[in-house]
């Protein structure tokens, strides 16, 4: 395996906002920062998760926040930045001023990643402390499992094979809503 | 759980700060409390093991904090999601 270099990170995001019609974060300190993080994660799970979010290190659960992450596009089309600004559109580059970009990762996904057991659960976990001859506290609900499918975009035809469709298409910028299933029988394993 | 302390002479509130190590903005808020003097606590999550993180999580999700990092929590209980200066500033009354 190649090494990761900070070079490499950084050529890699310049071509992807390049494509995408964004721009990195103008703020040359900061852009710095965040690509070391994008490297540092690269070389901790071996792929480069999102510098501003937990990793679970189960590539199937963290999939949606590798960067360039699943949210980026719907983020900067509304806010004019990823979640963590290092993506950002022309405006917000001009500008130099970050908006504040809220956390768009649906919970059910972070439960997914980080186990159901943190959410909600601390009382009768207590509980159980306190009187140890109750019932065992609850274990963590075994998370669902990754289901890949077929998607397709029904204005352009691009297709993927992920668990769910992207917010917006990378071809055409349809939203998720044109996207729909495509019945197959594919045996995936791996 | 091993919190780092840094000390300062602003030592009225109980900050604690949950961060990641590769994360930009949590960086942001270690390096605004050090500029501010601020006493306070932080650990970062990424680095901790999965036990902790569980315990991490469910601390701040009973305070009303969503996963998502920097957290402060402040006097445990204000929870300030994000690095927002003029939140930490007014919670901080500097
Ligand atoms: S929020 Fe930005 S930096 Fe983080 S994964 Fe998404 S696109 Fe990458």
């Amino acid at each position: 395996m190649t090494a990761i270099t900070l070079d490499y990170v950084r050529k890699r995001a310049e071509a992807d906002a390049k494509t995408y019609g964004y721009y990195l974060t103008p703020q040359p300190d900061l852009l710095q920062s965040f690509l070391e993080g994008l490297k540092v994660n690269e070389e901790r799970y071996g792929y480069p998760l999102c510098p501003c979010r937990l990793a679970s290190g189960n590539f199937d659960y963290d999939r949606d926040i590798i960067c360039p992450c699943d949210y980026r596009d719907p983020d900067v089309a509304e806010y004019g930045a990823c979640y963590c600004r290092l993506y950002v559109n022309k405006t917000v580059y001009e500008s130099k001023q970050l908006p504040d970009v809220p956390e768009r990762r649906p919970l059910e996904k972070q439960m997914r990643a980080y186990g159901a057991a943190a959410w909600g659960k601390e009382e009768k976990a207590e509980a159980a402390a306190e009187k140890p001859t109750e019932a065992p506290k609850p274990e963590a609900k075994k998370p669902s499992e990754v289901k890949r499918k077929l998607w397709y975009c029904k204005q352009c035809g691009y297709v993927v094979f992920r668990d769910d469709p992207p917010y917006i298409c990378p071809i055409c910028k349809a939203k998720r809503e044109l996207f729909a299933e495509i019945e197959s029988k594919i045996e995936y394993n791996g | 759980m091993q919190f780092s302390k840094v000390s300062g002479k602003n030592n009225t509130h109980k900050v604690t700060l949950y961060a990641l190590s590769t994360c930009v903005w949590c960086k942001m808020a270690k390096q605004f409390f050090n500029e501010n003097s601020v006493e306070y606590e932080f650990i970062d999550v990424d680095l901790c093991d999965e036990k902790d993180k569980q315990k991490i999580h469910q601390t701040i999700l009973n305070k009303g904090g969503s996963i998502s990092y920097p957290t402060t929590i402040i006097d445990d209980k204000t929870v300030i999601t994000g690095f927002r200066k003029d939140q930490l500033k007014e919670a901080l009354g500097i």
